[in-house]
C-alpha cells in the first residue's frame, strides 16, 4: 500500500505545524517553507494525476482497517484532478500574496493557508462521509481565519455572517449523517452505494430526506440559489489572494454533488428519483441568472467578481445537475476552467482596488499603475468568464449546451444561458470601461483642476510625479499564469475533453471503485477470549517483519 | 424513551431555528448552540436508543449498544464547540469595530429601526 495518496494531506499539517511553532515570527522563512510545499504538492498532485490517469483507483486504508470499518482515502480520476487543480491554484495564489504582501498584513497567513489545503485535499480524497464532514470543518475553520485576515470593521462583519451560515450549514450536514446511518448503518461511500440500492422502496422516507438534506448542505457549499446569499460579502470583503483560493471551495460543494450522486445516489436510483432533475436543475438556472444580472448591477467591482461567481456555479450545477455522462464530463471541463478564471479575476481586481484612489468602486477614478497590463488581463479574464470566444468559457459553454441537448428543459437552458452570457458580456464590459477605459479622462480632469489650482496658488515648487508607479512584477506573474493555463485549458481542449469524457465514464461505472474499496483487505485482528487481542499483518505496509509470513503477537490495540 | 429523546430534539431543534431568525447576533449564536445540541443527541440516537448495554466487546455481554455513533457524537461535540468559540469571538471583533451587533448587511440603509437607534 502506497502512502503517497495520503502526503496531499499530512503534507500541509505538518508544514502548517512546523509554521506556527518554529518561523512563527520570521516572515521570510514562513515564505521559504509555505512556497517548498507548494511546490512538493504539485509534485505529489501530479504524481497521483498520472498514477490515476489510466483508470486505477487506488486505495488507502487509514491505520491498515479495512472498509467499511475503517476510514478510506480513495485516489480515482476524479479525486485527483481536484487534487492538482487545487495545488496549482495554491501555489500561484501563494505567489500573489508574498508578492502583494497580504502575508505581512496579519498573523499566521501561511499556517491558516496551509491547514485550508488540507482540509479542502482530505475532502477531494476521503471515501466516508463523515470523514468529508471532518474535512470541510477543517477548511472551513482555516477559511474563517483567512476570511478576516488582516481584520477590518466591514471584513469582521462580513466574516461573523460567513461563519455563521457556515455553522448551520454544518449542522445540517450532521443531521443528514445521522440520519443516513440510522438509515444504512454505514458511512463509508462504497458500502453506502451498495446498502442504499437494498433499501425497500416502501420503506424509504428516511434515506429519501437524508438525501435532499445532503444536497442542500453541498447546494450551500457551491453558492447554489436560494442558498448562496452567504457568498457576495464573504468573497468580496475577503482578502484578495483568500478570495482567489475560495474559488476551489465552492468546488468543493460541487464535488460533493457529482461524487454522492454518482455514486450512493446515482441517476438511475428509484428512491431519489426527480431529485436532480427536478429541483437542481432549475434552482441552477436560477442561480446563473442571478449572478449574472449581479455582474451588470454591481457597484463594486469585488462584488462583481463574487457575483459572477455565482454565476458560474450555476453554470457549472447545469450541467451537473443534467447528470448525463456527457453532462459531467462538460461539467468538469468547467470547473477547471471557472476555478482559474475567477482566481484570475480577484487578483486582478485586487491589484487595482490596492492602488486605485476609489478602491473598487465602479466609479471613475485616475488609472491605476501599470494600467495597460491589466487592463488587458481584466479583459482576457472577463472574456474568459463571461464565455465568449476564443477562452476556454466559450467551450466549456458550447459543451454544457450541447449536453443539454436531450434534456427536457433544453429550450428554457438554452435561453437563460445565452442570455445571461450576454448579460454578463455587458456587466464585465462597463466595469472594464469604467475602470480602465475612462481612467485616462479622470486622470485629464484631475490634472486639469490640479493645474488652476496650482496656478491660484502660484508657488510651482514641485509638479505631483505624474508618470504612475509601476506594479512590482511578482503579483502580475500568477495573474500571467493563470491566464496561461486557461489558453492551455483552450489550446488542448480535445484531449482535455477526453479525459473529463473518461473521468465522467468512471464515475458513472461505480463497480471498481465499490469493489476496489470493499474488497482490498486490512490487517486482522483475532480475538482469543480473555481481553486480548492478536493483530495479524496482511504483509503489505507493516514494514519488513511481517513479511515472511510470522506474525508476532502485539499487545495493546 | 424514545419519545422523549425525540421531543426533546424537536423543541431544541425548534428554539434553534427561532434563534437563529433573530436579528442580533447574540441569540442567532445561542441559536446555533441550540441546534448543535440538537444533532448532538440526534446523531446519538442514530444508532439505536439501547439502555445498560457496553459498546465495546465484551466476554459476558449479550447484547450491546452501536459505538459508532458515540464516536461521531464526540467529533461533532469537539467541532461545534470550536466553531462556536471562533464565532464568537469574530462577532465580538465586529461588534467592538461598529459598536453594532446586527448579523444583516452591513450598510442597514433600509432599516429604519436601526436609524432610528442611531439618531439616539
Amino acid at each position: 500500500m502506497s502512502h503517497w495518496i495520503a502526503t496531499p494531506i499530512v503534507l500541509p499539517a505538518m508544514v502548517a505545524a512546523f509554521l506556527l511553532l518554529v518561523c512563527r515570527h520570521h516572515l521570510g522563512l514562513q515564505r521559504i517553507f509555505a512556497l517548498a510545499s507548494g511546490v512538493a504538492m504539485i509534485a505529489i498532485a501530479l504524481g497521483l494525476f498520472v498514477q490515476a490517469f489510466d483508470g486505477t483507483i487506488t486505495l488507502y486504508q487509514l491505520g491498515d482497517w479495512q472498509a467499511p470499518f475503517g476510514i478510506v482515502l480513495v485516489a480515482d480520476r476524479l479525486s485527483t484532478l481536484m487534487v492538482l487543480l487545487t495545488a496549482v491554484l495554491a501555489l500561484l495564489v501563494q505567489l500573489h500574496a508574498i508578492g502583494t504582501g497580504w502575508d505581512d498584513r496579519g498573523r499566521h497567513f501561511h499556517t491558516l493557508f496551509q491547514f485550508q489545503l488540507m482540509g479542502i485535499m482530505g475532502a477531494f480524497l476521503t471515501g466516508d462521509v463523515f470523514n468529508l464532514f471532518v474535512f470541510f470543518e477543517v477548511l472551513l475553520i482555516a477559511s474563517y481565519g483567512l476570511m478576516i485576515h488582516s481584520g477590518g470593521t466591514r471584513r469582521t462583519q462580513a466574516g461573523t455572517q460567513y461563519v455563521l451560515y457556515n455553522l448551520l450549514g454544518s449542522t445540517l450536514f450532521l443531521f443528514a449523517l445521522g440520519t443516513i446511518y440510522a438509515e444504512t448503518g454505514t458511512l463509508n461511500m462504497a458500502d453506502l452505494a451498495e446498502r442504499v440500492r437494498q433499501i425497500d422502496p416502501e420503506n424509504s422516507a428516511g434515506i429519501r430526506v437524508a438525501a435532499v438534506l445532503l444536497i442542500i448542505v453541498f447546494a450551500i457549499k457551491a453558492a447554489i440559489a436560494p442558498v448562496h446569499f452567504w457568498l457576495p460579502a464573504s468573497y468580496s470583503e475577503a482578502p484578495g489572494p483568500v478570495a482567489a483560493l475560495f474559488a476551489i471551495m465552492t468546488k468543493v460543494g460541487a464535488y460533493a454533488i457529482i461524487r454522492i450522486y454518482t455514486l450512493v445516489f446515482p441517476p438511475d436510483l428509484e428512491l431519489t428519483q426527480g431529485l436532480i432533475d427536478t429541483w437542481l436543475l432549475p434552482l441552477a438556472l436560477i442561480g446563473l441568472t442571478i449572478g449574472m444580472v449581479g455582474v451588470l448591477g454591481a457597484t463594486r467591482l469585488d462584488r462583481l467578481v463574487a457575483f459572477s461567481v455565482i454565476g458560474s456555479m450555476g453554470m457549472l450545477s447545469v450541467a451537473v445537475a443534467l447528470f448525463t455522462a456527457e453532462g459531467i464530463t462538460a461539467a468538469l471541463y468547467y470547473v477547471v476552467h471557472s476555478t482559474l478564471a475567477t482566481a484570475a479575476l480577484f487578483l486582478i481586481v485586487d491589484l487595482v482596488a490596492e492602488h486605485r484612489t476609489r478602491h473598487a468602486e465602479l466609479v471613475t477614478a485616475p488609472p491605476v499603475p501599470s494600467a495597460g497590463i491589466l487592463g488587458a488581463m481584466f479583459f482576457a479574464a472577463a472574456i474568459a468568464m463571461a464565455g465568449l470566444p476564443p477562452l476556454s468559457g466559450f467551450v466549456g459553454k458550447l459543451l454544457i449546451l450541447d449536453a443539454a441537448f436531450d434534456s427536457p428543459l433544453v429550450v428554457w437552458t438554452w435561453a437563460v444561458i445565452l442570455t445571461t452570457s450576454l448579460v454578463a458580456v455587458v456587466g464585465f464590459a462597463r466595469a472594464g470601461s469604467t475602470v480602465f477605459w475612462k481612467a485616462a479622462e479622470a486622470q485629464e480632469r484631475l490634472d486639469a483642476d490640479l493645474d488652476d489650482s496650482l496656478t491660484q496658488m502660484d508657488n510651482v515648487e514641485s509638479k505631483p510625479e505624474t508618470d504612475p508607479r509601476r506594479q512590482p512584477a511578482l503579483p502580475l506573474l500568477p495573474i500571467a499564469t493563470l491566464l496561461g493555463l486557461l489558453a492551455l485549458h483552450t489550446v488542448f481542449s480535445g484531449p482535455v475533453n477526453g479525459f473529463m469524457a473518461a473521468t465522467a465514464e468512471q464515475l458513472f461505472s461505480p463497480e471498481p471503485y465499490i469493489s476496489t474499496v470493499l474488497e482490498t483487505e486490512g490487517k486482522e485482528i483475532e480475538y482469543h477470549g480473555s481481553g486480548e487481542y492478536a493483530e495479524e499483518g496482511d504483509g503489505d505496509g507493516h514494514g519488513e517483519g511481517s513479511g515472511s509470513g510470522e506474525h508476532g503477537e502485539e499487545e495493546g490495540h | 424513551m424514545e419519545l422523549l429523546v425525540a421531543s426533546g430534539i424537536g423543541v431544541l431543534t425548534a428554539a434553534g431555528i427561532y434563534l437563529v431568525l433573530r436579528l442580533r447576533t447574540f441569540p442567532v449564536i445561542l441559536g446555533t448552540a441550540l441546534l448543535t445540541y440538537a444533532v448532538n443527541v440526534f446523531l446519538f440516537a442514530s444508532g439505536r436508543l439501547v439502555v445498560g448495554a457496553p459498546p465495546i466487546l465484551m466476554d459476558d455481554a449479550s447484547r450491546y449498544t452501536d459505538p459508532l455513533p458515540q464516536a461521531l457524537v464526540l467529533t461533532a461535540i469537539v467541532i461545534s464547540f470550536g466553531m462556536t468559540a471562533v464565532v464568537v469571538m469574530i462577532a465580538l471583533g465586529a461588534f467592538l469595530g461598529s459598536d453594532d451587533d446586527h448579523v444583516d448587511d452591513q450598510d442597514g440603509a433600509l432599516d429604519p429601526v436601526r436609524k432610528l437607534e442611531r439618531a439616539e
